[in-house]
């Protein structure tokens, strides 16, 4: 017996210290997102924007190569204690120097301790409740916050769209709380009336009853938010069952529902729809076009959509913050380096706030209509630039905030 | 392990042959320590497989022992981590009095819910448990400000162990602390199951009108197991929220309540180790299956689990005590 123990040992001390010697030479990147489950997809075109961008600007950053390893946090429905451990394997077992990814918010907030404590960058690719980026000084998120959007949505809804009332549907959640809030908030402030509100649960929603109360409400328009995935098909076709088109209706969204897959299920219904996002894969510039050929060409045709292009710009942040570096990867070093890094992405001009660590991007309107080849699509028709949070600016104005960007207890 | 008696024919000799230690079980345990020499980067894994073992153990005691189906057993489970959890949280983090009243409070519970459990059987009882832990769940969703709803339980705060170990990132104290909370759980459960008490639950799983005829009421017993079992599957609990100093609405889901039926089918029902067993297997398997191929690991998991079943239709401990007496006979 205790041969074998010594046995072991000396194996586990071999394995250990040839990988300390490998960590010398890569830096590894421990992607934790939902590959599979109700969030799968997401998981899928997040990663498609990490593969893409290691495509064009190769592996190697600062002389060192980068490796990616790859953790599925959809395992069990979304179990946020799952995403957890995995982040903490990643860093005691895989001896990643980063983390990136980040699905849903409940994986990151659960995740910000171990990043806390290991003084690892976590880079989110997704999650996007404001109040995130504040349980970390070691969070950065290259998506969105929601509220960014929203309230632009909500103003813009009152003042220009000339909207007096509206009802909101979101998902029961930090995000669709969140984004709740911020177009309750500025539509009102605009001048407009909430007449009802609802919230779908997050697993497995049957929509149908949602849509009913909908129209019995006569409510002259609707803003709704649910999260992207399967989601937002199967709540357009029960808006199309429902006899709802925006033409009756007015639909004011956040930019999952007027994605790909949903427009196609919604067809012509879908025509009218407004959105505020900050990314459509139909964005007009010569970097989207390239991104756009880019993504069709690893996704069988397929086009990115806002979870692609977070993944992308995710790792032009942690590549343009090595650089820097000169990769070191030491994680007060590297959140140094992010804050205040700008550049032009497939979505236009963004930059990581310095202050917050969060985006701060432009925010298009966008409204769906047909386009020259007979589909439909995003046309974006107005534009507010350098958006930051309003959520984190308010908490700001407070005195609520740390100098690091974290929220005081 | 312990149901293969061989006939003895005083009473009190089988009793004492039931609860006397074995070889390989005293083996089994000192080997769960190997983790903090050998994989010590495993640790946050083990501690999870403890959690979940602890967690069958209960299972098993209606489920194995008592032939009470419940596949909404996370219902304990979530009480037992949310009290854990809301404690840490509102400035009481000492451990080990957090999870007694997790047990506590999870106890509370099954003993009132035990009156309706017991009135019903079958199939009446898969849909009944299923109900209550979606009742439960809603309930954990819509009370938004206590439970952080879909967000999860945030803020939870443990203070360290004994006032000096601190919950480190590699799992160390994690592990220590869940380990010993595992093992005593087991020692009493183990206690009981050997029990004349132990013996007419068995009794009643296999006939339930019988057994009042020879003296034990089965209802008032029934109402005792699952207050028990309600006890540990909420120790679990509190075990999972303070180890991972976080809750997630999931503790309470009706897919924590089916995981845990699979593991102990998996490992073999009845039996005091087929929990464990069940649970290292499924839980190693799954991590094992999800980082060498994160996308489509779920089909080699369906696949193992339909193979266990297949061919190992009283779990894998079962299949290894039917291989023993075979050559036994042989």
């Amino acid at each position: 017996m205790r041969k074998i123990l010594i046995g072991l040992g000396s194996v586990a001390a071999v394995a250990l210290m040839a990988s300390t010697a490998q960590a010398q030479q890569t830096i590894k990147i421990g992607l934790v997102m939902s590959f599979t489950g109700q969030f799968g997809d997401l998981g899928t075109m997040m990663d498609a924007g990490v593969r893409l961008y290691m495509q064009k600007h190769g592996d190697t950053v600062a002389g060192k190569k980068i490796e990616i390893i790859r953790k599925d946090s959809g395992a069990a429905g979304s179990a946020p204690d799952v995403a957890k451990r995995l982040t903490q394997e990643l860093i005691v077992r895989d001896k990643v120097d980063i983390i990136a990814g980040f699905s849903l918010t409940p994986d990151a907030l659960a995740s910000a301790d171990v990043l806390n404590e290991s003084k690892k960058v976590g880079v989110i690719m997704n999650a996007a409740t404001a109040i995130i980026t504040a349980t970390s000084p070691y969070f950065v998120r290259t998506s969105i916050p929601l509220p960014q959007a929203m309230a632009a949505l909500g103003t813009w809804a009152a003042k220009t769209g000339g909207l007096k009332n509206s009802y909101t549907m979101v998902t029961d959640y930090g995000p669709g709380i969140d984004s709740e809030q911020a177009f309750q908030g500025a539509f009102k402030e605009a001048g407009g009336n909430i007449v009802g509100s609802v919230r779908f649960p997050v697993v497995s929603p049957d929509f149908s009853a949602f849509v009913q109360r909908l129209k019995d409400s006569k409510s002259e328009s609707v803003y709704i938010f649910v999260p992207g995935g399967e989601q937002p098909a199967a709540l357009g076709k029960a808006l199309t069952e429902h006899g709802l088109s925006p033409k009756v209706t007015k639909v004011l969204a956040s930019g999952e529902l007027t994605n790909e897959a949903p427009l196609k299920s919604m067809g012509a219904a879908a025509e009218g729809i407004i959105t505020a996002w900050h990314y459509d894969s139909g964005h007009k510039s010569a970097m989207n076009a390239e991104f756009v050929k880019g993504i069709a060409g690893l996704l069988n045709g397929r086009k990115p959509d806002q979870f692609t292009v977070s993944g992308y710009d995710g790792m032009h942040a942690i590549y343009e913050a090595l650089k820097k570096t000169n990769g070191d990867t030491d994680g007060d070093k590297l959140i140094a380096a992010m804050k205040g890094l700008s550049w032009e992405s497939p979505r236009g001009p963004m930059s990581i706030d310095p202050e917050t660590r969060d985006v701060v991007q432009t925010v298009y309107l966008r409204r769906v209509e047909k386009l020259a080849d007979g589909s439909f699509g995003n046309n974006e028709f107005d534009k507010l630039e350098n958006v930051k949070d309003p959520v984190k600016a308010k908490l700001k104005a407070e005195g609520k905030l740390n100098p690091d960007g974290t929220s005081k207890k | 392990m312990t149901d293969t008696a061989t006939p003895l024919y005083n009473p009190q000799d089988l009793m004492r042959a039931q609860v006397r230690w074995r070889m390989l079980e005293t083996v089994f345990w000192v080997s769960a320590l190997l983790p903090f020499f050998v994989a010590e980067t495993y640790l946050v894994l083990c501690t999870q497989i403890a959690i979940a073992a602890l967690f069958a153990l209960s299972l098993d005691l209606l489920v194995g022992y008592s032939g009470i189906v419940s596949l909404g057993h996370a219902v304990y489970f979530g009480i037992g981590a949310y009290t854990a959890g809301l404690l840490a949280k509102y400035g009481w983090g000492e451990p080990l009095s957090g999870l007694l009243l997790a047990g506590l409070v999870a106890m509370l519970f099954g003993y009132l819910i035990s009156f309706i459990m017991v009135r019903i059987t079958h199939f009446a009882l898969i849909m009944v448990t299923i109900g209550l832990c979606l009742l439960f769940e809603e309930f954990g969703n819509q009370a938004h400000d206590i439970t952080g709803g879909h967000d999860g339980l945030q803020g939870v705060r443990m203070w360290r162990l004994f006032g000096t170990f601190r919950w480190d990132l590699y799992g160390f104290t994690a592990y220590a602390y869940s380990l010993v909370v595992v093992f005593l759980c087991f020692l009493v459960i183990r206690r009981i199951i050997n029990s004349p008490f132990g013996l007419s639950l068995r009794g009643m799983r296999e006939n339930a009108r019988r057994m009042p005829a020879i003296g034990a009421p089965s209802k008032q017993r029934l109402q005792i197991v699952y207050t028990i079992s309600a006890t540990f599957a909420g120790i679990a609990g509190g075990l999972l929220a303070q180890t991972t100093q976080f809750v997630a609405l999931d503790a309470l889901s009706f897919q924590r309540s089916a995981e845990v039926l699979v593991m102990l089918v998996l490992g073999g029902a009845g039996r005091l180790y087929g929990g464990i067993i069940g649970s290292i297997i499924f839980l190693v398997a799954r991590d094992q299956l999800a980082s060498n191929n994160p996308q489509y690991w779920y089909f080699w998991l369906g696949l193992l689990l339909i193979l266990v079943i297949i061919f190992l239709p009283n779990g894998i401990l079962g299949g290894i005590a039917h291989l023993l007496s075979r050559r036994k006979k042989s």
